[in-house]
């Protein structure tokens, strides 16, 4: 080939190589701007994705990150043995019993008519009075004595605390008057109010009250309905995965089960949470808003892409290790539960824990299904009756009052925390299991 | 002719005319679908002896090679007709379990495919799936017998829990032997068990085969003319699905009877 090259070179024709015609030259320049370009565009759909994430995830914790903060109130109270009785402490009214005190470390007078006492009441969280009311209960000894009660301050006034309800407002649009908020800055001053760490919102449950309410209910209760969905969306799955990849004969048969497999995974999630509906709690009577009947119905939901995922790990194997095991004489069975399902398992994994992670932050079809409700305890097992959190931050959203938004958004990033957490064990079991062949 | 005549032939005197036959192929039909891949092959393999399908690409000797331990049963869509036997035993009866089949006739694959486990497990799989080790000790025994065998021992002994996947490629084709040796086979099939390999590589194996010749019946498909030459007493050519010829090694190389054999061995085809 060189020899007949340098020969003809020699001979003076046009070496290949050399001398491009003035189009190739455009050419080239053309292709190089493109390839430019194209770079350009991809950088910019990755900001804008970019962009957009950012702005979501700043909304949410700037709207959010106050409801990890509150504000509680820690008064010395004196138990007026003329106004509680110790044969019958229910009778007492301990609200103006806290109020008072209130007043007293304000300074402000008892007027006649109990319009300071109200607006003192309104400072305090409701949670103190049944507090009170409760160790009185356990312990009738304590009438007579000065107690100090810790607890929430009200929610109304925490937004105020939390600069949310400015004095800038007019008074007739907000729902702290002038006076209180000269009360609660005195109280703070004083030290009876101090700030903190918000821990109630994780070890308390849903509330009608926005300053007692918290997450710990509906993390609960994910974790039962997410159990329930992924002890029967996973055995499941990946046996029938393992069934259609490597036992079934590929027929008109399979080919149909296949498509189908495939439009399940996109069918609404809200078409499960009706058939779920009809399925489970009207036919078979499973409990309403119940973590199991949740569980059932995002098990249906994930199923499809738990399998699919699997069957494309099942693929990823290369054939190399199905025939070596065949070739020393395993029979089918043994050749995938002891190599091609072993090796498969980092995907199933991942698989698995990304439609598990999509089913806990699943809301549509848990509407359907009673979940939507006011749930104050925690659930006790997975039949009782619970809310999960996207269903809570539904539920706190469409909530009238303002200091449920914060809940709202802090309930979110939860969510997302445990999301966040999936995911990651996602790519840890990956990286992990992964193996090379 | 010329070529012929640089390639050594493996030594006269194992030529076993004489000996058993072991495989013997008759009027095999394979058919992926409706296509057919080969034609009334008819060949017969003896005990203690090399066997080298030769043929250019897609002739259909791993085809064939496949039919021996059913291999081809795993292929969706795949028939084979005709009858092949093993000791005079037909290896496609319905009745013929295939994972025992196998268990009789090891395979070695082009590419050296050791399961993502140790040197030891790789062995050991197929012992202890088939029951052959009552112990532990004596699945050592095995595994130290066929890594011993498959010439592996010396560089892998104090490593036997080290992946398999770990060793070079050479290494790994004659730790995949050792795991076919391991389940005791009697019939070893070899599809293009070199063609992966460098020529080092490649002269290891070809010696491990010409021991392993006198207590087994290898098949093995190769490209490598020099191979066939080199390692096996028969030489069998196949072409467009047809068996051509077959006949000693020393026959087909020297004195082709088919124009088709003489043309492809001499370079001119294929």
């Amino acid at each position: 080939m060189t020899d007949a090259l340098l020969t003809a070179d020699a001979a003076g024709a046009p070496d290949p190589r050399r001398g491009r015609t003035a189009d190739f030259e455009a050419r080239v320049k053309k292709r190089n701007a493109a390839e430019k370009r194209f770079r350009f565009y991809g950088r910019l759909a990755i900001f804008v994705a970019l962009a957009f994430l950012v702005t979501l995830l700043g909304r949410i914790v700037s709207q959010g990150y106050h409801a990890f903060t509150a504000y509680e109130v820690s008064l010395p109270v004196y138990i007026d043995p003329l106004r509680v009785d110790r044969a019958n402490p229910m009778g007492a009214n301990y609200d103006a019993l806290i109020a008072e005190a209130l007043l007293a470390k304000i300074g402000a007078p008892n007027d006649e008519l109990g319009e300071n006492l109200l607006a003192a009441q309104e400072l305090v969280s409701t949670d103190l009075g049944f507090n009170l009311l409760d160790q009185i209960r356990k312990d009738p000894n304590l009438v007579g004595k000065t107690l100090t009660l810790k607890g929430p301050v009200k929610a109304d006034a925490q937004l105020y605390l939390k600069h949310e309800i400015k004095r800038e407002t007019a008074e007739g649009d907000r729902k702290i008057s002038d006076q209180q908020m000269d009360w609660i800055d005195k109280l703070e001053k004083a030290g009876v109010i101090t700030g903190g760490f918000n821990t109630r919102f994780f070890t308390a449950s849903d509330s009608t009250e926005p300053e007692q309410a918290g997450v710990l209910g509906a993390i609960v209760g994910s974790a039962l309905m997410l159990f329930v969905t992924a002890l029967l969306a996973v055995p499941t799955g990946v046996l029938a995965a393992v069934y259609l990849e490597e036992f079934a004969p590929k027929n008109r048969w399979t080919d149909l089960i296949e498509v189908n497999i495939n439009n399940l995974a996109a069918v609404p999630s809200i078409v499960y949470g009706l058939l779920g509906l009809a399925l489970f709690i009207n036919w078979m009577g499973v409990p309403r808003s119940s973590p199991l009947v949740g569980g059932l119905v995002l098990a249906l939901m994930a199923l499809p892409t738990v399998i699919i995922a699997t069957r494309s790990a099942l693929k990823a194997v290369p054939p190399s290790i199905r025939e070596a095991a065949l070739g020393v004489g395993a029979s089918r069975t043994q050749t995938v539960f002891h190599h091609v399902l072993p090796l498969a398992v980092p995907g199933v994994m991942t698989g698995v824990i990304l439609s598990l992670a999509h089913a806990l932050g699943e809301t549509a079809p848990l509407l359907m299904v009673g979940m939507v409700s006011f749930n104050p305890g925690i659930p006790e097992s997975v039949t009782s009756a619970a809310t999960v959190l996207p269903v809570q931050v539904f539920i706190w959203e469409t909530a009238s009052e303002r200091a449920f938004h914060e809940k709202t958004a802090a309930a979110i990033m939860v969510l997302i925390g445990f999301m966040i957490l999936m995911n990651l064990l996602a790519v840890i079991v990956r990286r992990k299991f992964e193996r090379r062949w | 002719m010329q070529m012929t005549k640089n390639v050594t032939l493996a030594r006269a005197e194992a030529l076993p005319d004489h000996a058993p036959i072991k495989i013997n192929a008759m009027g095999i039909n394979v058919f992926y679908g409706e296509k057919q891949a080969l034609f009334d092959v008819s060949i017969a393999c003896p005990d203690r002896a090399v066997t080298a399908l030769i043929g250019p690409s897609g002739c259909g000797k791993s085809t064939f090679l496949r039919c021996i331990n059913r291999m081809n049963d795993t292929i969706v869509g795949c028939r084979v007709d005709g009858r092949i036997e093993i000791d005079n035993e037909d290896v496609n009866l319905k009745s013929l379990d295939p994972v025992v089949l196998r268990s009789r006739v090891g395979m070695v694959f082009q590419k050296p495919n050791p399961f993502p486990k140790s040197i030891f497990d790789n062995v050991a799989y197929g012992p202890k799936i088939h029951g052959f080790a009552s112990s532990k000790s004596e699945l050592e025994g095995i595994v130290e017998h066929s890594l011993k065998k498959a010439g592996l021992w010396g560089e892998v002994a104090d490593r036997l829990h080290q992946p398999g996947t770990g060793l070079s490629g050479g290494q790994q084709q004659r730790l995949v032997i050792a795991r076919a040796i391991a389940v005791n086979p009697e019939v070893i099939l070899m599809d293009e068990p070199c063609s992966a390999l460098d020529p080092i590589a490649t002269a290891k194996i070809e010696e491990l085969m010409d021991e392993l010749r006198e207590q087994y019946c290898i098949v093995i498909v190769t490209h490598s003319m020099a191979q066939a030459a080199r390692v096996s007493q028969r030489t069998a050519f196949f072409h467009l699905g047809r068996l051509v010829e077959a006949g000693t090694t020393e026959a087909i190389f020297t004195n082709p009877t088919d124009p088709r054999t003489q043309d492809y061995i001499t370079g001119r085809s294929g």
